[in-house]
């Protein structure tokens, strides 16, 4: 008797519970997702923390670099700001507007569609190796494993490094990394 | 049957409560319908309001918390060796610890109080006391880092320590045991009458915060249990319990109880730095050390000191009076105003408080109720602005919220009280879970408090917490001071004893907080700034190591050369100019600690390598996404080797 009377009880308190819980959560349901959005819009994550006194991570460099304003719009559209300025260590080979602009006509446009997200992330990270070190130091270097799981070649002619056949122009030093700076789109094979 | 029926009934009543989903307004004061949970929920990636510096007591520490939340963001190393930060283990930071009785890696942590500027906190500084070995720390809030320590001589038990006058002209450290001064071999039955209680004033340099003993005042022989500056119109004065004017050798809780007053005395400190700067006070030989800590070479430099300036409070007239307190009173509190002086006594039924504005008008007068050792005692009845009847069991402590109340902590009967000033009527108390000591409002103790939490600090916590063997958690409590009533909001578990606490709104620290340290400023002689720089370098059987860090590799990573016999010092730089990039380092066999190494600094471990073989290093804190790949190798050889000293990195690709 002792028995169904708990059980009887227990049963009626999850009852109660749950019509109790339910309401809060039909209430809530406008709000919660309003909040959500607010949120994606905001752009949350390590890339949007402000920070004076660290020297200018990989992405920083980039947005304040003049003949990089394809890349950083393909890295936007990639939605890889967050990735660009993780503890990393990150070297990057950014391609100029030059370079983009060799590509033939009417690739960076489609590249830069919303359904070529992939493809676009897929090249971009193909730019990016974890690690950190100087051009002169790359010479030591047959290939490295890039983001993208692929593998890019290193040849050294005289003094000039050349990566995946991009040359490197310039080197940036950065707060989680290095931008080497390269005169071509460094594409993987498919 | 009964009894079943009896027993739904009970539940469905507290059915029937849960499920009324608070949706009314709730008048009940019961903890389940109360918003507490709320008003200490601070959601993930928002900041909390405050910062709690709580003492750790016997751990020697400082800990960093977020009010209202009780999260424990850091403990910060004071008096005691902390593996976990190489403090007291690295070459650097070992001259910290330094003393005139050598190296002590250990202290009792008491009194946090925060840098005042007019009456007000300014979030530069705190200063706590070590009570063992007596000593005052400064820590700098932009780095949250130690980077001060003075001995205090003559003193012993630093306990009514490190309280800052209004503009931050002195932290104060007043001795707790009174000794012979100078030390010597003496039976301790001749203590009455030939010890003496030093009272220690310490200058603090406005621009840089550096300690320096002013004077040390020379006090009967009493013990000298806690102090509060005078603010506002009684600033320019400081105020010491004193217990154990018996003057009592042995068996205290009995004999240090038979007078039925003991004193708060009064110190006009202007008046005796006016004397002091015209020349006065006598210069005692003495041995103390004093240690600073450079953010430039990252390094601390020990200078021990040897001699003080002590003044006889005789010498100085219409400095120093005590004001007559009942019983072996503990805390010694001024409120906001600085007309009140609160004098706790342990022992006594009732609060006693003092007036300032009465004991100027007695001293005017010259109205005395004799002396003590040539020190006028001014007559209770003269000083007392009013006493708090009976509310409560064993007074310890109090502090203000800036809104004319009082709240004082009661360790016999667990409870914090509030009374108000003026009236000395008991508004409200609350339990403490259990023995309450100190308590904490934000700036609770200057001209400025923010009224809004008071954190309980517990001694005793027994059945509060999941148990974890004989020793469990001590604790700390939350409540919400904004109502006529007070609120219990959060129990949180803290480090070591939480003896007393400095609280301060975030909005004064947080913006001054320190992100790393510039590699153009490392002033450490054995820094490596660049690859270029790394270095190794024999000096008979020492060996020099220069070695930099960067994600994700050292330089150098190998390491040939080394013998058995060899004291091979690692100076390793972090080269990041990365916010939140430490790197660590850590070497088989060494006997000493990990280093923790921010970015831009350097430190320094030494290891005696006792056997020959290949041993490993590599980089503890988990740095980046190649944080396992950091790691070198160092070849120890045979003393008698004469393999040269190389160093290298990715020579074999």
């Amino acid at each position: 008797m002792k028995t169904n009377f708990n059980y009887l009880l227990s049963v009626l308190l999850v009852v109660l519970f749950f019509n109790c819980k339910n309401n809060k959560e039909q209430d809530q349901v406008g709000p919660t997702n309003g909040t959500v959005e607010t949120a994606t819009e905001k752009k949350e994550g390590q890339a949007f923390i402000k920070d004076d006194a660290s020297a200018p991570n990989v992405l920083q460099i980039a947005i304040g670099s003049k003949d990089h304003t394809t890349l950083v719009t393909a890295v936007q559209a990639a939605n890889l700001e967050n990735a660009l300025v993780n503890a990393g260590p990150l070297m990057v080979f950014a391609p100029t507007n030059d370079a983009f602009a060799a590509l033939p006509a009417g690739t960076v446009e489609n590249l830069l569609k919303p359904e070529s997200k992939d493809a676009l992330a897929n090249i971009l990270l193909y730019h990016v190796t974890p690690g950190n070190y100087s051009k002169d130091f790359l010479k030591k270097f047959k290939k490295l494993g890039q983001a993208n799981g692929k593998n890019v070649n290193i040849e050294v002619k005289g003094d000039d490094v050349f990566v995946g056949g991009a040359k490197i122009i310039a080197s940036v030093p950065a707060g989680n990394g290095i931008v080497h700076v390269v005169d071509k789109v460094i594409l993987p094979e498919n | 049957m009964k009894k079943i029926f009896k027993t739904v009934t009970g539940f469905l009543a507290i059915a029937l409560v849960f499920t009324s989903c608070n949706n009314g307004e709730s008048k009940s004061k019961s903890a389940l319908s109360s918003n507490a949970a709320e008003k200490v929920y601070v959601a993930p990636g928002e900041h909390d309001e405050f910062y709690a510096f709580v003492s750790g007591g016997f751990s020697g520490q400082l800990a960093v918390y977020g009010l209202p939340s009780g999260r424990l963001f850091k403990v910060i190393p004071v008096f005691s060796q902390d593996p976990e930060k190489a403090y007291g283990y690295n070459e650097e930071t070992k001259p910290m610890l330094n003393t005139s009785h050598g190296f002590i890696p250990w202290d009792d942590s008491h009194h946090p109080d925060i840098s005042q500027t007019a009456g007000e906190l300014d979030g530069r500084w705190v200063f706590i006391n070590g009570n063992n070995t007596p000593r005052i720390a400064k820590i700098d809030l932009t780095t949250f880092e130690t980077t001060e320590i003075i001995e205090i001589p003559n003193s012993a038990g630093n306990h009514s320590s490190s309280f800052v006058t209004e503009n931050t002209e002195y932290v104060v450290a007043g001795t707790r045991f009174s000794v012979p001064v100078p030390q010597k071999d003496m039976p301790i039955k001749e203590y009455k009458g030939n010890f003496k209680g030093a009272l220690s004033f310490i200058s603090v340099d406005p621009k840089d915060g550096g300690m320096s003993i002013k004077f040390q005042l020379m006090m009967p022989g009493f013990n000298y249990d806690l102090s509060h500056p005078g603010r506002g119109k009684s600033h320019g004065w400081f105020f010491f319990t004193t217990y154990n004017t018996e003057e009592a050798n042995s068996l205290l809780e009995v004999n240090a109880s038979q007078n039925d007053k003991d004193f708060i005395a009064a110190i006009n400190w202007k008046k005796i730095e006016e004397y002091v700067n015209n020349g006065g006070g006598t210069k005692m030989p003495t041995n103390y050390a004093h240690n600073v800590y450079s953010d430039e070479t990252h390094t601390a430099t020990s200078t021990m000191i040897k001699e003080v300036l002590t003044v006889n409070p005789l010498d100085v007239p219409g400095a120093v009076y005590f004001l007559p307190t009942p019983k072996s009173p503990h805390g010694c509190d001024v409120d906001p105003t600085g007309e009140y002086i609160v004098g706790n006594g342990k022992l006594s039924a009732n609060l006693t408080v003092h007036s300032f504005t009465k004991m100027e008008e007695a001293i005017k007068n010259k109205k005395f109720d004799g002396e003590a050792y040539g020190i006028p005692i001014l007559k209770f009845e003269d000083v007392l602005a009013g006493s708090v009847v009976q509310p409560g069991l064993g007074p310890l402590h109090t502090e203000f919220d800036g809104k004319g109340n009082a709240y004082t902590t009661f360790f016999i009967s667990s409870e914090v009280v509030k009374w108000k000033l003026g009236t000395w009527e008991v508004i409200d108390r609350k339990p403490t879970y259990y023995s309450v000591g100190h308590l904490m409002i934000p700036g609770g103790n200057s001209r400025k408090p923010f009224g809004k939490y008071v954190l309980a600090m517990n001694k005793i916590t027994k059945d509060r917490y999941l148990p974890t063997g004989p020793e469990v958690t001590q604790s700390a409590q939350l409540y919400d001071i904004t109502g006529d009533k007070m609120e219990l909001l959060l129990d949180f578990p803290t480090i070591g004893e939480p003896h007393y606490a400095a609280g301060c709104p975030a909005s004064l620290i947080e913006g001054n907080s320190k992100k790393l340290y510039k590699l153009e400023d490392n002033k450490h002689p054995y820094a490596a700034t660049s690859d270029a720089a790394t270095k190794v370098t024999r000096n008979g059987n020492e060996v020099h190591i220069q070695m930099a860090m960067i994600r994700s590799h050292f330089t150098p990573d190998n390491i040939e050369g080394v013998k058995v016999g060899d004291k091979v010092f690692f100076h390793v730089t972090n080269l990041e100019q990365d916010y939140d990039v430490p790197h660590g380092i850590a070497m088989l066999g060494a006997n000493t600690s990990e280093l923790l190494i921010m970015p831009g600094q350097t430190e320094t471990f030494v290891w005696e390598p006792k056997e020959v073989g290949v041993w490993p290093f590599y980089c503890t804190d988990f740095c980046s996404a190649l944080h396992q790949e950091m790691q070198g190798y160092v070849r120890v050889s045979p003393a008698s080797s004469t393999i040269p000293l190389s160093w290298t990195l990715g020579e074999d690709f």
